[in-house]
């Protein structure tokens, strides 16, 4: 027979068990309980449009109609134009830190960088307004459409104020997330795994592509979903540059508008119920879409980090 | 084939701390030398020189001069100077990414050969050279990382030998494996003689006895004595291999 043996704990230790296992909960009880709250909210809107919501183009608080598709198509492009730019260009800026710069360029770079995710998002939209928008309306759109005016993203008169702008200004906030925690895994990777390339007759740069950014994958994944992330629920900056016109053009010069900066922006103007509840239903929606992305993301990670069969990198 | 490795006046540095004092050595071709000495005597910089992968590690430093098949090691690009000196080390380094397939041809496959058949045909034959194919082949597809420490270990040998490399630097191979591994190893070493000029680092004395034809004994960055393996445990000529090799110290 089989007899169960207890395990003494001490009293300390069952409190700290008791107390860290509350914390948990509590997160998990915070985030059911906002999401509840926010679906109680909305669902006049929900109920009144239904799914027509997401997919209607139409945004007139006047006329009580709300479609909500021009905000999630801005969001999405935005995010989508930062990640295209922030990720190769974090990911080289950690490759550069990590395996070629002497030491004292790596300190004085990876500490610049990762101020960037220091400087408060209105600073950025204050540039955006002052700097990047003419920029982008004098220099960067006319030429885009010169040289790539075939290309539909690219046509159309040149604004300043716009998805490229908001796209920009998110790839300029979101760098220094996917650089620093790029560099990171990368310089977990054990310096064996670099010996081991470098023995074999490798490159400096087939060394990086045998042995650091296979070990360092999932990590890189996972460090530009959270830019990612950033990018969608970015809001102050996004507002101060995108144009605010809730329209859907291809062109990505054209005003547009995204989830968080409507809400943030209207949100004091919702003058009856069903507009308010439209405007928490948005917020469900980002909610919905960031949730929904970091569980892609997480199981991207996870395949990814159990390579060939019977290994695992993490 | 092997080829012969002349080394004068070697000296190297970490930072400031000079761990090769003037190193004066021939290495015959074909042959196993085994390299011993107690920790920190500056047997792994020597090694690792030859391939220069010393110079890789920031805030290191060498003087003077190797010499392989005729050539200054220090005339040639590195990265091809790689290719013709493998090397393995303490403890086994597969590709955690690649299957076992990938990380024998890994090497091949950075020397742009894409044939698939071609592939195949050397990882088999590296496998075998290794000692290692019958127990992986009906599994290359798995994960380096599913093999056993010793198998790990057979495998960076094969990875190594697929390059086709003419000298292969052993840096304490078996230090991390136990018994029945370590015995693999020996033995494979001693069949891989015939076609490499094999040197190999290992602070396990009775290891040099058995599979080294001639050996070397550093002591605080300097060659105290290199001959044949049995001249140097029966009949040192100096005073300090002779404490050494007895056990006084180390």
């Amino acid at each position: 027979m089989s007899k169960k043996i207890k395990y003494k704990t001490s009293f300390g230790d069952q409190l700290m068990w008791i107390l860290t296992l509350l914390m948990a909960i509590s997160v998990l009880v915070l985030m059911v309980w906002m999401g509840w709250q926010m679906y109680h909210s909305a669902r006049p809107s929900i109920q009144r449009f239904g799914f027509s919501f997401i997919i209607g183009r139409v945004w007139d608080p006047v006329k009580e109609q709300f479609g909500a598709l021009p905000f999630i198509y801005g969001t999405i492009v935005t995010s989508l134009i930062a990640l295209l730019l922030a990720a190769p260009i974090g990911l080289s800026v950690a490759i550069f830190l990590n395996e070629m710069a002497l030491s004292k360029v790596r300190t004085v770079i990876g500490f610049l960088v990762e101020m960037l995710a220091a400087i408060p998002s209105v600073v950025y939209g204050l540039w955006g307004i002052f700097v990047l928008a003419p920029w982008l309306r004098e220099t960067v759109e006319p030429g885009l459409a010169k040289w790539l005016g075939f290309i539909p993203f690219f046509k159309g008169s040149p604004v300043g104020f716009g998805m490229l702008a908001g796209g920009l200004i998110l790839a300029i906030m979101i760098l220094p997330t996917i650089a620093a925690i790029s560099r990171e895994v990368m310089a977990a990777v054990p310096n064996m795994q670099r010996e081991a390339a470098l023995a074999l007759g490798a490159t400096k740069w087939e060394m990086i592509r045998l042995a650091v950014l296979p070990y360092a994958k999932s990590g890189i994944m996972g460090g530009v979903m959270l830019g990612l992330g950033r990018a969608l629920g970015e809001t102050m900056a996004v507002t101060m540059v995108i144009g605010n016109r809730p329209d859907i053009l291809l062109s990505l010069f054209a005003p547009a508008y995204s989830m968080a900066a409507v809400i943030a922006n209207e949100f004091t103007e919702a003058t009856y119920d069903l507009y308010l509840s439209a405007l928490v239903e948005i917020g469900l929606i980002l909610f919905g879409i960031t949730l929904i992305l970091n569980v892609f993301a997480r199981l991207l990670i996870w395949s990814v980090a159990k390579g060939p069969k019977g290994g695992s990198l993490v | 084939m092997g080829q012969s490795i002349s080394v004068r006046d070697l000296e190297a540095w970490y930072g400031s701390n000079k761990t090769l004092k003037g190193i004066h050595m021939d290495i015959a071709l074909n042959n196993v030398t085994a390299i011993i000495g107690p920790s920190g005597c500056g047997k792994s910089t020597f090694v690792r020189c030859i391939n220069r992968m010393h110079e890789t590690m920031p805030g290191t430093k060498v003087k003077g001069e190797i010499i392989l098949d005729g050539v200054s090691i220090y005339d040639q690009d590195p990265v091809a100077l790689r290719k013709r000196v493998g090397m393995v080390f303490q403890k086994p380094n597969p590709f955690p990414s690649m299957s076992i397939y990938d990380n024998v041809v890994a090497g091949v496959k950075l020397n742009g050969m894409t044939q698939k058949h071609k592939l195949q045909a050397i990882a088999e034959k590296s496998l075998r050279m290794a000692a290692l194919w019958d127990e992986v082949k009906d599994r290359l597809n798995y994960s380096g990382m599913s093999l056993s420490g010793g198998q790990q270990q057979r495998l960076c040998i094969a990875r190594a030998l697929a390059v086709e490399p003419s000298v292969l630097l052993m840096d304490e191979p078996a230090s991390a494996l136990d018994p029945i591994a370590t015995m693999h190893i020996e033995e494979l070493i001693r069949q891989l003689k015939a076609d490499y000029t094999i040197l190999i680092v290992t602070h396990n004395m009775q290891q040099a006895a058995r599979i080294a034809d001639s050996t070397a004994f550093f002591l605080n960055g300097e060659l105290v004595e290199h001959g044949p393996t049995s001249d140097i445990f029966t009949n040192p000529s100096d005073k300090r291999t002779e404490d050494y090799i007895s056990g006084r110290f180390g």
